[in-house]
């Protein structure tokens, strides 16, 4: 009876993943076949560099460098809100926040992953970008900045979550043999503690990357949706992700600018899985050590 | 114990699927165009109301959404705020659908700009210019010093696509204009930013904004009707071929007067 019970679960629990990465391939394979015959037409070179985004007219023009552009800056700038934030409280639970005060706060920063990002994107609209107009005398408030606040802040649980962990796995005998040498608490962390959770840290970056250029809603709403190449960061763009929601609803099944979104698709699917990629890496060399 | 449990649970899990599946008896989809949208909510609640039996479910994402979704077969009604491409009825006939076109209302669309706005009047030649990025300040307009913001849809939507013929004859419009996703996130964006200009349906606008004239003409049912109106527009809806039962029902029943009377309450422009 036992081993019978034993086997259906192995069984069920084989099924689950086969099927899992059955349907990864399904959805790889559906976005190169939807994809890729766009090269017929349109060549590779003109898709990545030029920079006129005109799909529906007479003559559609499919220069997705102001697209990739606009993903591109939009993730730097949340990277450069979202590191220190994320990192910064990652190592106050970690190192310095007592007993009782590290139980609350991790909690607290991890439930802002659980925010969906169109609350975030309402946020966002309503709220922040009027907010940062006022205080910048702007134009609009729909731009760069107004976006990279709110993916940084998105990204924040990401890093300080993965970060901590990584920091609190730091063996005790290495902040113990910094402090005995003499160092003072900041050297400890910096010099030590930090340096020794590298890899943990890395990857946690990256994987906050990940989710910011990924993320559709939020700058769909918050981006303004202007396809150029952005002159500040007070100026609209339009990812890649929001072109991809804003317009896969006007196509026609099978024509150009149909090919042209997966294509899109495609080029965001190859950045985010390289990008899992080196993560996948950087933690398999930490397990390895 | 727990076996119990488990059973209970697969049953109830069994139960709701096969319920939802006998239930769908009288349901009809309407999918489409976000300016049909209200209206046609607002009718089939109407309408639901009087046939309890039927059950509409009302669906946006923009007007080739709809068409998609018809040509797919995954809605009984297309709502679509332009009339139907010709590409796109050879793309749906070639897969057996033959898209019958019924008027349910007027629209037109309303250009709008922010509250302190002074300008109060543009003709179709400065909108072009406008949106086409020639004119760049509300000084050039006799307005403040002050950039224009242009805010335009993005091009699922049919309100782009019929403001893109009638008020631009075409033209690109430039990189720089801001392209939201629906009606609400346009107003919303006017409302907020001094320099914006945008444009919506009829039904959409509210006191947040200020609607210009457009050649010295206020979108209003007068000048809607007597076609003076440089950017009015009919509201549709399509079936597959000439709308039978249910649909047929709910169709006409927004076209009679009971119907119009909804549509007006929503700020659109009734038939006639």
């Amino acid at each position: 009876m036992r081993s019978y019970k034993e086997k259906t679960f192995q069984a069920v629990t084989y099924v689950t993943s086969l099927f899992t990465i059955v349907l990864l391939l399904g959805i790889i394979y559906s976005l190169f076949r939807e994809g890729l015959p766009l090269f017929k037409t349109v060549k590779l070179s003109e898709f990545l560099f030029a920079s006129a985004w005109y799909p529906t007219y007479a003559q559609p023009e499919f220069g997705a460098w102001t697209l990739i552009a606009g993903s591109l800056i939009v993730t730097l700038g949340a990277l450069i809100i979202g590191i220190p934030l994320g990192l910064g409280s990652a190592i106050f639970i970690s190192e310095i926040a007592s007993g009782k005060l590290k139980e609350f706060a991790k909690p607290v920063i991890e439930l802002l992953a659980g925010i969906p990002s169109v609350v975030y994107g309402l946020f966002g609209m309503a709220f922040l970008a009027p907010l940062i107009r006022q205080w910048f005398n702007l134009d609009t408030g729909l731009n760069v900045f107004s976006t990279s606040v709110i993916l940084g802040v998105m990204i924040v649980p990401i890093i300080a979550s993965m970060s901590e962990d990584a920091l609190s796995n730091v063996p005790k005998s290495i902040r113990e043999a910094a402090l005995a040498l003499g160092s003072t608490r900041i050297e400890c962390i910096f010099r030590a503690v930090v340096p020794a959770a590298k890899s943990g840290i890395i990857g946690s970056i990256l994987l906050g990357f990940g989710r910011a250029i990924g993320e559709t809603m939020v700058v769909l709403m918050v981006a303004g949706g202007s396809a150029q190449i952005p002159r500040s960061i007070f100026a609209s763009v339009r990812p890649m992700t929001s072109t991809i929601a804003a317009e896969i609803g006007e196509t026609v099944m099978g024509d150009l600018h149909y090919q042209s979104l997966f294509a899109l698709a495609i080029l965001l699917f190859l950045i985010t899985f390289v990008t899992n990629l080196i993560t996948e890496l950087v933690f398999l060399k930490r397990s390895f050590r | 114990m727990k076996k119990i449990a488990l059973i209970l649970c697969l049953t109830l899990a069994l139960s709701m699927i096969t319920v939802s599946a006998f239930a769908k008896g009288n349901q009809l989809t309407c999918t489409g165009s976000t300016t049909v949208l209200p209206v046609a909510q607002a009718t089939a609640e109407a309408f639901m109301d009087k046939h309890p039996e039927v059950n509409i479910s009302v669906r946006g994402g923009g007007s080739g959404v709809g068409v998609a979704a018809l040509q797919n077969g995954t809605a009984d009604i297309c709502n679509s705020s332009r009339p139907m491409k010709a590409k796109e009825i050879t793309a749906a006939k070639s897969k057996g659908i033959n898209p019958t076109a019924y008027f349910i209302a007027n629209d037109a669309i309303s250009i709008v700009v922010h509250n302190n706005n002074k300008v109060k009047n543009l003709s179709i030649a400065q909108i072009k210019k406008i949106y086409t990025g020639v004119i760049k300040n509300w000084k050039e307009l006799g307005g403040a010093n002050l950039p224009i913001v242009v805010v335009s849809r993005d091009v699922a939507s049919g309100t782009f696509e019929v403001f893109n013929e009638k008020a631009l004859s075409g033209a690109k419009v430039s990189e720089t204009a801001q392209l939201l996703a629906s009606n609400n996130a346009v107003i919303s964006a006017v409302a907020n930013t001094p320099g914006a200009i945008g444009y919506v349906g009829l039904g959409y606008v509210t006191d947040n904004v200020n609607v210009v004239m457009v050649n010295n003409l206020m979108p209003s049912d007068t000048t809607v009707k007597n076609g003076t109106y440089p950017l009015a527009r009919k509201l549709y809806m399509y079936t597959n071929g000439k709308a039978k039962g249910d649909a047929a029902s709910f169709i006409s029943f927004i076209q009679s007067a009971e119907g119009q009377k909804i549509v007006k309450e929503q700020g659109f422009i009734t038939l006639n």
